[in-house]
C-alpha cells in the first residue's frame, strides 16, 4: 500500500477554487485554480505558514506541461524485444460485445496468442485477471503479445 | 449631420485619451480608476476642453457601466457562493458594516447634509473595491494565502449587501418617508431571496435556455437580457444596477464563463465611460474645500477597515502577521464608492466632489496600504515587545498599541504614496 497525498480543497468566491498539500518532508504547497483558466503555484513560508513566500502564475498551457512533468508514468512502455512482443492498452467501449462478460469467454489467450495482462479501471488496477473476471464499459486492457496478436484482441474487443 | 460629426471626433478623442492614460496606469502598476476620474475632471464643466456634443451619449454610457460593472460581478459568483459566505461569515459581515458605514454616515450628518446623505456617504465609505483587490491579491502573490478567502468573504458579503443597500437608496433619494424605505427593504430582501433561491435550485434550468454555442447570439441575448431586466428593476423602483447583479448569479457555469468572456471587454469600455461621466459632472474647482474632509474620512475609514480585516482574521483563527495583511488589503475603495455616489449627487452638490477625492486617495492608498501594513505593523510590535522590560506577552493590546500602529502605518503609507507620485 503506497502512501497517498490528500490536498484539501477551499472555495475562493469570484477567483476560483485553491488546493493545499502538505508534502511528507512538512512543506506547503497552494494551488490556485483561477476561473479564467489560470492557475497559481504559491509556495508557503516556512516561518509563517499562512503567506506565500513565492508564487508562480501559469497559463492554461504551462499548467498543463508542468501536469504532465509531474504526472508519474502509469506504465513503462517494454522495450521491443527480439521475438518483436508489444504491449497495448485498449479500451473496452459501451459497444463492446465483452462489456459485461468475463474474461473467459473472449478466448482471447487461444484465439490471438496474445495475452490480457491487467485491467487498468478509474478506481484501481487489476493485474492478472483470472477468468471469471468481468469486463466493464470504461475498463483499459492491458495486452501483450505479437503486432498481430495485439491487433487481433483489439478487433475482438471492439467487436469486429 | 454636423453634430454628428462633432460627436463622433469628442468621442474618439475621449476614448484615445483614456486608452493613453490605461496605458499609462498598466506601466504604473496600479489601478486606471483615478486617471479616468481625473480625465473626467478635465474634460468636465469647469474643466480644460468641456464636452458639448457627446454629453448625452456619455451619460447614457455611463448608465450601461453601472449596469455591466454589477452584471459582470454576478457573474464572477455562484448562488451556492454567496450562500455559503452568508453562513460562515455574517458576523464578520456586521461588523465590517458598523465599523465602516457608521464614519461616513456620521461625518455627512455633522456637515448637516441630511439623513439621506449620510446613508449615501456611509454606503460609500462602506463598499471596498472588489476589482482592485483581486488585482492586487494575484499581482503580491496571495492567492494561496489562508487570509485570502476571509478577504474574499468579506467583499462577497458587501457585494450581496449592495443588492440590498442600493434599492434602499434609490427609494430614499426619490423621497419617500420611512414607511416606504422600510416597504423597499422588504421587497428588495424578499426579491434578493427569490433569485437565490432560484439560482440554487434552478440555475442548471435558466443557463440552459440562456446557453448559445454561438459567441454572437449568446452576447446579444445576454446583454438583452439584462438590460430588460434593469430597466424593469429601475421600473419597480428597485435599482437597474440590482436587477444587472441578480441576472449575473442566476447565470452560472459555462453560460457564466462564456459571457464573462465576452462581456468583459464591454464593461471595460462603458466602465470607463461612467468614471469619465462622473468626473464630468464634477467641477474641479468643487474639490479644494472637500479636500480636508476626504483626507480625514481616509484615514479613518482606513483605519476601521484595517480593524475589520484583523476582527474577521481572528475569527477565521489566522495568526497575527496575516491578521494585519487581510486589514492591509481591505482598505481599496473604488468602483462601488462612485457608483453609489453618483446615484447620490443630486441630493446633496458637495458629496460628488468629497466622493471623487476620497476614492482618488484609497484607490492609490488601498494597494499600498495592503501591501506594507503588515511588515511595518510586525516590524512595530515586535519593536514595542523589545521595549518593554518584562516580556509578558506577545501579543500586542489592540486597543492601545494597536490604533497607534495603524496611525503611523497610514502616515507612512501616505507618505510612500506622496513619495511614488513624486518620482
Amino acid at each position: 500500500m503506497e502512501p497517498k497525498a490528500h490536498p484539501t480543497r477551499t472555495t475562493l468566491p469570484g477567483i476560483g477554487t485553491r488546493y493545499d498539500l502538505v508534502t511528507e518532508g512538512g512543506m506547503h504547497i497552494s494551488i490556485v485554480a483561477h476561473i479564467d483558466g489560470r492557475r497559481f503555484l504559491g509556495f508557503h513560508d516556512p516561518d509563517d505558514d499562512d503567506n506565500c513566500k513565492d508564487s508562480v502564475p501559469l497559463d492554461e498551457a504551462e499548467a498543463a506541461a508542468l501536469a504532465h512533468l509531474l504526472t508519474p508514468a502509469p506504465i513503462q512502455p517494454l522495450h521491443e524485444l527480439e521475438i518483436d512482443l508489444i504491449t497495448e492498452q485498449l479500451p473496452v467501449s459501451a459497444r463492446s460485445p465483452y462489456s459485461g462478460r468475463t474474461l473467459g469467454e473472449t478466448q482471447a489467450r487461444s484465439r490471438t496468442g496474445a495475452s490480457i495482462v491487467a485491467v487498468l479501471r478509474r478506481t484501481d488496477a487489476v493485474p492478472s485477471p483470472t477468468p471469471d473476471f468481468r469486463f466493464a464499459t470504461g475498463d483499459i486492457l492491458v495486452v501483450v503479445g505479437t503486432r498481430e496478436g495485439v491487433d487481433a484482441v483489439a478487433d475482438l474487443i471492439a467487436g469486429g | 449631420m454636423h453634430d454628428l460629426t462633432a460627436l463622433l471626433i469628442e468621442l474618439g478623442a475621449l476614448l484615445l485619451a483614456l486608452g493613453i492614460l490605461g496605458r499609462i496606469a498598466n506601466r504604473l502598476g496600479f489601478s486606471p480608476i483615478p486617471l479616468y476620474l481625473l480625465a473626467g475632471l478635465a474634460f468636465g464643466h469647469g474643466g480644460l476642453l468641456p464636452l458639448g456634443a457627446s454629453e448625452a451619449f456619455v451619460a447614457t454610457g455611463a448608465e450601461i457601466g453601472v449596469i455591466l460593472l454589477l452584471l459582470l460581478l454576478g457573474l464572477e459568483y455562484t448562488a451556492s457562493d454567496l450562500v455559503g459566505t452568508l453562513k460562515t461569515q455574517y458576523v464578520a459581515g456586521i461588523v465590517d458594516f458598523v465599523l465602516n458605514a457608521l464614519p461616513g454616515a456620521a461625518v455627512a450628518l455633522l456637515l448637516g447634509w441630511g439623513p439621506v446623505a449620510a446613508v449615501a456617504l456611509g454606503g460609500v465609505t462602506w463598499i471596498s473595491s472588489s476589482g482592485v483587490i483581486a488585482k492586487v491579491l494575484g499581482d503580491l502573490g496571495r492567492l494561496g494565502n489562508r487570509e485570502t478567502p476571509v478577504i474574499l468573504g468579506i467583499l462577497v458579503l458587501e457585494d450581496l449587501a449592495m443588492a440590498v443597500y442600493l434599492p434602499i437608496l434609490t427609494a430614499l433619494l426619490a423621497g419617500v418617508g420611512l414607511a416606504g424605505g422600510s416597504l423597499t427593504l422588504l421587497i428588495s430582501l424578499g426579491t434578493v431571496s427569490i433569485v437565490l433561491f432560484l439560482a440554487l435550485r434552478y440555475g442548471r434550468v435558466i443557463s440552459r435556455a440562456v446557453s448559445s454555442d454561438n459567441p454572437e447570439m449568446l452576447l446579444l441575448v445576454v446583454l438583452g437580457l439584462t438590460l430588460l431586466v434593469a430597466g424593469i428593476a429601475q421600473q419597480l423602483q428597485v435599482s437597474a444596477a440590482v436587477g444587472a447583479f441578480l441576472v449575473g448569479i442566476a447565470l452560472s457555469g459555462e453560460v457564466a464563463k462564456g459571457a464573462r468572456n465576452l462581456l468583459s471587454p464591454l464593461r471595460d469600455l462603458f466602465a470607463a465611460v461612467f468614471f469619465v461621466f462622473f468626473g464630468l459632472s464634477t467641477n474641479p474647482a468643487d474639490i479644494p474645500p472637500v479636500l480636508g474632509i476626504a483626507l480625514l474620512l481616509a484615514l479613518v475609514t482606513t483605519a476601521t477597515k484595517i480593524a475589520t480585516g484583523r476582527f474577521a482574521a481572528k475569527r477565521a483563527g489566522i495568526r497575527p502577521a496575516g491578521r494585519w495583511r487581510t486589514g492591509g488589503t481591505l482598505v481599496a475603495r473604488g468602483e462601488f464608492s462612485i457608483v453609489i455616489a453618483g446615484l447620490a449627487v443630486g441630493v446633496e452638490p458637495r458629496l460628488g466632489p468629497l466622493a471623487t477625492a476620497y476614492v482618488l486617495i484609497l484607490v492609490i492608498l488601498g494597494p499600498i496600504a495592503a501591501r506594507y501594513t503588515e511588515p511595518l505593523a510586525t516590524r512595530l510590535t515586535t519593536y514595542a515587545t523589545r521595549l518593554r522590560t518584562t516580556p509578558t506577552t506577545s501579543e500586542v493590546a489592540p486597543s492601545t498599541v494597536g490604533t497607534s500602529d495603524v496611525a503611523s502605518s497610514d502616515v507612512a503609507a501616505a507618505e510612500a504614496a506622496n513619495s511614488e507620485a513624486t518620482t
